[in-house]
């Protein structure tokens, strides 16, 4: 049980982190970024390139990963999704233009990076093992600890900056938020860069433990979505919670479902359409938006 | 001279120079064959495509630059077409189609079963012989006569791999683990029938995971407390291979590793580093033993290429040598496929790859019963502080 309870804590602290940065971009401008999970891969490939390639300390690179991003994130949002947000009120343009970036991201992460899967060497060294009962090596519980500090970090970041102040106003009403003065356009590409670095962030924060590579993208982006449906679209803490809540039942399944194969994704879909049918808001999601 | 004298010379001038450079072109130029790829090179598991693609394409300018290929009375130069499936058996057909469109007779690829099983009406109905990297027998078995096994079967490197652990480590209790999709799951069937007939006790064989698994301690957890001498990857794409190996080691196992798929040392080093050490795995003919000067360039020119080389290209640098060599052994082969089935019961070439005498040849008749699989080295490697080094050498009938 120790172990299960390790696993889906471990597991749920990088989804949070994953989900978060979705959840932000969704809040703020109202945009499904299929990308996300893209942005996940090239975060993980920046880490790569900077500690694995030039040997240059980890923490450069999980800062070089989290700055690419945001820069990748600022001019996504300048150049892309506000000129498309400004002719075309459909939401399906948005989407179709984030599918877009997902697919170029993709081809552009083959082009540079190449297809084949990259890991780093490990940051910390050893296995605690506590009599068989919980085993974990330190340098999982250190990315778990860095995900949630980070998780800390971005709370406080938006409960108590100028900066988070402004955009949670946006997220909760964009009109009334501009009447009061808060420059849109600002602070939602302020919002997208943060959303993406993020995903770069946990990106160079994983490639220590689960590696690289290029498939990764599109799979990261359905976790993600799905920890957000759970957790309630644009609700900060409803991310978090889907976060741990995905992790939670994918260690128990995997641990108590593996007598009968595979079964432990269709429980929990299963489980998402029932509860989605009941509860189509999330758990802390407002059922008018 | 006159006005008309000048234009009179220049015109001359003109249709002669044309006339040389039209004649010095039908002297020179070659004929171009097409030889098609279909397979996936993007996604999860580009890196299975992408080696193949990567090596007909370094193969082919090799030969281009060495003046083409002579087959029959004609000279050749080879262009490869490729299809990207994505892994999809709908996108593969629409890539058999095309390739069919084009006139194409030889294609290499699909990588996996459900695109090979797809693609085979368009291949039988457009006269095209394929090379897929899957192993439903039923590909290569009568009634079907087009499908020709590019490497080798896992229930043909199993049993062998399995008696070979048993007899020299003293292997008696297996676990195997495989991704839920039909390729790893069908090595793993074939690979706990071969166990069960070693008579070695197959103490897990039900876990299976996610092909889009990050973290594989969940995963690997139940299975380890089953301490079995050997874990089996089956069918593990090298994308999670080291993941695998890496979470295994962690979580306390220090038994045996093993899959009966090819696989990467620098991913294998790079994501496992030396807990990697001691897996073994099928590979082609690039160890130092057998590899020849042949083999050695044909790495440097694919580094040279494409930055980086690819151990699975050992085993996928064969199907084109196959393909144009069984050509030039029957060149009526070249637009007629049943040409090609024909002189694949006899044909033999020198093996470029390999040093010694090892032949080029088409194998299968104890698997199929019929010659639809080429042969190549069954080379069982030992992953070993970066590099892979060999375990033992068998051979497919």
């Amino acid at each position: 049980m120790e172990q299960i309870l390790a696993n889906g804590l471990y597991l749920g602290a990088q989804y949070a982190l994953i989900a978060l940065g979705l959840t932000l971009i969704f809040a703020l401008m109202n945009v499904l970024n299929f990308a996300h999970g893209q942005m996940y891969v090239l975060g993980g490939f920046v880490t790569y390139t900077i500690y694995a390639q030039l040997g240059l300390p980890f923490v450069v690179g999980l800062a070089a990963s989290a700055i690419t991003l945001a820069v990748v994130g600022a001019l996504i949002e300048k150049y892309l999704f506000r000129p498309v947000i400004r002719r075309s009120s459909r939401e399906e343009s948005t989407m179709l233009l984030a599918a877009g970036i997902a697919f170029f991201l993709d081809a552009v992460i083959l082009l540079v990076f190449g297809e084949k899967q990259r890991g780093v060497p490990k940051i910390v060294n050893g296995v605690l093992n506590w009599d068989f009962r919980l085993i974990m090596p330190y340098d999982r519980i250190l990315i778990g600890a860095l995900a949630i500090l980070s998780i800390v970090a971005f709370i406080l970041f938006m409960q108590y900056s100028r900066t988070g102040r402004a955009m949670r106003a946006l997220a909760q009403d964009r009109v009334a938020a501009q009447l009061q003065g808060v420059d849109v356009d600002r602070y939602s590409m302020i919002g997208f860069a943060l959303g993406a670095m993020l995903a770069g962030l946990v990106g160079g924060l994983l490639v220590t433990i689960t590696g690289i590579n290029l498939g990764m993208g599109g799979p990261t982006s359905i976790k993600a979505f799905m920890m957000v449906m759970i957790g309630g679209a644009g609700v900060i803490s409803g991310a978090i919670a889907g976060g741990f809540i995905l992790g939670m039942l994918e260690s128990i399944g995997l641990s108590v479902l593996s007598q009968y194969g595979d079964i432990t994704y269709l429980a929990i879909f299963a489980s998402l359409m029932i509860f989605l049918a009941i509860r189509p808001q999330g758990l802390m999601g407002k059922p008018w938006g | 001279m006159n006005r008309r004298s000048i234009l009179k010379t220049a015109a001359v001038a003109v249709s002669a120079s044309t006339f040389l450079s039209v004649a010095s072109l039908g002297a020179w130029a070659n004929e171009t064959l097409k030889i098609g790829f279909v397979g996936v090179t993007s996604g999860p598991a580009a890196a299975w495509g992408t080696s193949n693609v990567r090596s007909m394409q370094t193969r082919a300018a090799w030969l281009n630059e060495m003046g083409g290929v002579k087959i029959g009375d004609k000279t050749y130069d080879i262009d490869i077409v490729t299809f990207d499936d994505q892994k999809d058996p709908k996108r593969a057909i629409a890539g058999m189609e095309k390739m069919a469109q084009e006139g194409i007779h030889y294609v290499v690829g699909p990588n996996v079963d459900d695109g090979a099983a797809a693609v085979r009406p368009v291949a039988e109905q457009n006269g095209i012989m394929y090379f897929p990297y899957a192993f439903p027998k039923e590909l290569y078995t009568a009634p079907a006569s087009n499908a020709i096994l590019g490497m080798i079967a896992n229930y043909q490197s199993g049993p062998a791999i399995y008696k070979y652990l048993k007899e020299n480590k003293g292997v008696q209790k297996v676990a195997f683990v495989a991704a839920n999709e039909s390729d790893p799951l069908s090595q793993r069937d074939g690979g706990v029938a071969a166990a069960k007939a070693l008579g070695l006790d197959v103490v897990s064989d039900n876990v299976t995971y996610q092909v889009d698994t990050t973290d594989f301690t969940p995963v690997l957890t139940p299975v380890i407390q089953t301490m079995p001498d050997l874990l089996v990857l089956s069918g593990v794409a090298p994308a999670n291979a080291p993941q695998l190996i890496r979470s295994a080691r962690e979580l306390g196992y220090q038994g045996l590793i093993s899959t009966e798929t090819a696989q990467d040392a620098t991913v294998l080093q790079e994501g496992a580093g030396e807990l990697a050490n001691g897996f073994i795995s099928v590979g082609g003919a690039s160890t130092p033993e057998i590899a020849s000067d042949t083999m050695k360039e044909f790495v440097d020119r694919y580094t040279k290429m494409f930055g980086e080389y690819n151990d699975e290209s050992n085993t996928k640098v064969y199907a084109l040598e196959y393909i144009i060599e069984t050509l030039k052994a029957d060149p009526a082969a070249i637009d007629n496929v049943d040409e090609f089935k024909k002189t694949m019961d006899t044909f033999s070439a020198p093996n470029p790859y390999m040093k010694g005498d090892s032949k080029l040849k088409y194998v299968g008749m104890t698997s199929f019963g019929q010659k639809r699989q080429v042969f190549v080295p069954m080379v069982v490697n030992e992953f070993k502080d970066g590099k892979f080094e060999t375990l033992f050498i068998a051979e497919v009938d």
